[in-house]
């Protein structure tokens, strides 16, 4: 499936992580190459945020071996690894309630240049320019769902994690972020994005992943969705 | 000269001077525990000690370097400071994933040392530490006569309490310390060095209570205790404006100092007590203080 000699981007390998004693990810690998937006698929729980979580280096405890651009993150602190060029988008949002909306937008620190101009992402979310100096979390879901994104955008970041980006909004509002990807991918942005949601899913990744029980248990390209659909309804239990 | 239920106004505003006076020293002291709870999750008990070390640092600047109030006055901030800083690498910074009690008892502990080292070498009776000479005199209001010295300890803590509420809620260095106080993990994984910033704030916070020990030094006496006795009325003040709230403990400050400079004019026998009526009060009725955020 990869293009031989493709160098990826991102290469974890036998990534296992823990939350105190317990132990949620179990030897993971999969890799995303640069200008990619791969999607984890999987079940709630099945250990898709705990793996972003790792590659972010919030997670208590993690060995293996993630590499971004060759360079080796297991090891690195958070701050350290998210000033190398990776930026996540939190499932919970994490919009700050004591900070205007223009301060949460302008908070991530540029870690590199070429990140999107402040124009152009209110290009992409007109709403936000409208509610600058509103409270953080005032804003409706959507917009804070906006907002997540929207401020990792500026900083320069080339590997985005989004996660679950479309949970519990409306479906033009999903129609919306997924019009997003699609302007990210096309810029050049590289997407890892976790999701519930595979019809959402197929209308912007390349690839699959299949997680279960803190493992990859199946992969496919996006041709293959049709073939592997009832596959995927019965790993996902939809 | 007048007089107004029968107190003549050189008593009434005599007293709400030295009600604001104890009001700057109330603001100034928390205001700094505001700041390190918002940032270390810890209840700083050593910000009385802290307060003596920077009245202490002024009268040893001055006896051993010859260097005057106003050196102090930008020095022993920084002094203590890096002790502040000093403590936070070496102890607090192990304590941030505990519960409150081990910072409380830490910075308890490490208060009793520092003072009782000081009653070692001191005793207890206090060092006197005169007010630098362009300050001294006062001048007739009219209503009343002000020392220059207590006012200008007003206006310098109410310039430096609003200075500090500017940086914090209104600049970019500001948007970073609450964001971090809401949710650390987050704004590090954005690529900010979190515990620098921890560290730093806990040698602010400390900075300025040896502020308000150098503006001390001149009113009352330098003395090892004069923390211990002073920080137990500023953690009623912390209690009844809510821990984590700048401009509430700003307020609360100078507030409860004039309600408690009111007091002794108007029922002098509740004076050493009204504060804590105000803060009972205020547990039954809001307990996370009057400008808390109830968790
Ligand atoms: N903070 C945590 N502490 C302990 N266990 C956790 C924590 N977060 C998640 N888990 C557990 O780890 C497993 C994987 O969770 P998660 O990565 O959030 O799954 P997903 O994102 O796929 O729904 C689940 O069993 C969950 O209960
Ligand atoms: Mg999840």
């Amino acid at each position: 499936m990869l293009s031989p000699g493709a160098v990826p981007l991102l290469a974890v390998e036998g990534l296992q992580a823990w939350y105190g004693e317990s132990h949620v990810l179990h030897g993971v690998t999969f890799d995303v190459i640069a200008g990619e937006v791969v999607t984890l698929l999987g079940r709630n729980g099945a250990g898709k945020t705990t793996t972003l979580k790792s590659i972010m280096g919030i997670v208590g405890q993690r060995t293996g071996s993630v590499r971004y651009e060759g360079k080796e993150l297991i090891g690195l602190t958070s701050d350290r690894i998210a000033r190398l060029g990776i930026a996540l988008c939190p499932e919970e949002r994490g919009i700050f309630a004591s900070l205007d909306v223009e301060e949460n937008l302008l908070l991530p620190p540029k870690v590199r240049a070429g990140g999107l101009e402040l124009d152009r992402i209110f290009k992409l979310f007109p709403n936000l320019q409208e509610r600058l100096s509103s409270q953080g979390t005032k804003l409706s879901g959507g917009e804070q769902q906006m907002l997540a994104i929207g401020r990792i955008l500026r900083t320069g970041a080339r590997l985005l994690l989004l996660d679950e980006p479309t949970e519990g909004l409306a479906p033009v509002i999903i129609e919306q972020i997924g019009k997003t990807i699609g302007t990210l991918k096309q810029q050049g942005f590289t997407i890892l994005l976790v999701e519930q949601n595979f019809r959402f899913a197929s209308t912007v990744a390349d690839r699959y992943y299949v997680m279960e029980n803190g493992r990859i248990i199946d992969r496919f390209a996006n041709a293959e969705l049709e073939a592997n659909l009832d596959k995927l309804h019965d790993y996902l239990g939809v | 000269m007048f007089e107004l239920f029968g107190i003549s106004s050189q008593a009434l505003f005599g007293q709400l001077l030295i009600g604001l006076i104890n009001g700057s020293f109330y603001a100034l002291l928390s205001l700094g525990l505001a700041v390190i709870f918002g940032m270390l999750n810890i209840i700083n008990f050593s910000h009385g000690a802290q307060y003596m070390l920077g009245a202490f640092t002024a009268y040893f600047l001055l006896q051993y370097a010859g260097l005057g109030y106003w050196w102090a006055i930008f020095l022993a901030p920084i002094v203590v400071g890096i002790t502040g800083i000093i403590i936070e690498r070496l102890f607090l910074q192990w304590l941030y994933k505990l519960d409150h009690l081990y910072g409380l008892l830490l910075t308890f502990g490490l208060a009793l040392i520092f003072e009782g080292t000081f009653r070692n070498f001191f005793g207890s009776s206090g060092l006197p530490y005169s007010v630098p000479p362009a300050l001294q005199g006062g001048r007739n209001l009219g209503f009343m006569f002000l020392p220059n010295y207590r006012g200008w300890v007003v206006v310098f803590s109410l310039a430096v309490c609003l200075t500090t509420w500017f940086v914090i809620e209104r600049t970019k260095l500001g948007s970073y310390l609450r964001a971090a106080t809401e949710n650390p993990t987050l704004v590090r994984a954005f690529g900010i060095n979190v515990p620098r910033m921890i560290t730093l704030t806990y040698g602010f916070g400390v900075a300025l209570a040896a502020l308000a020990g150098v503006m001390a030094a001149p009113i009352y006496n330098v003395s090892p205790q004069m923390g211990a006795n002073l920080i137990i009325v500023v953690f009623a003040v912390v209690v009844i404006g809510g821990m984590g709230s700048i401009m509430g403990a700003i307020v609360t400050g100078f507030g409860l100092g004039l309600i408690e400079g009111l007091t002794k004019v108007f029922f002098p026998e509740a004076s050493n007590t009204v504060i804590f009526i105000i803060m009972a009060i205020v547990l039954l009725i809001r307990p996370a203080g009057l400008f808390g955020r109830s968790a």
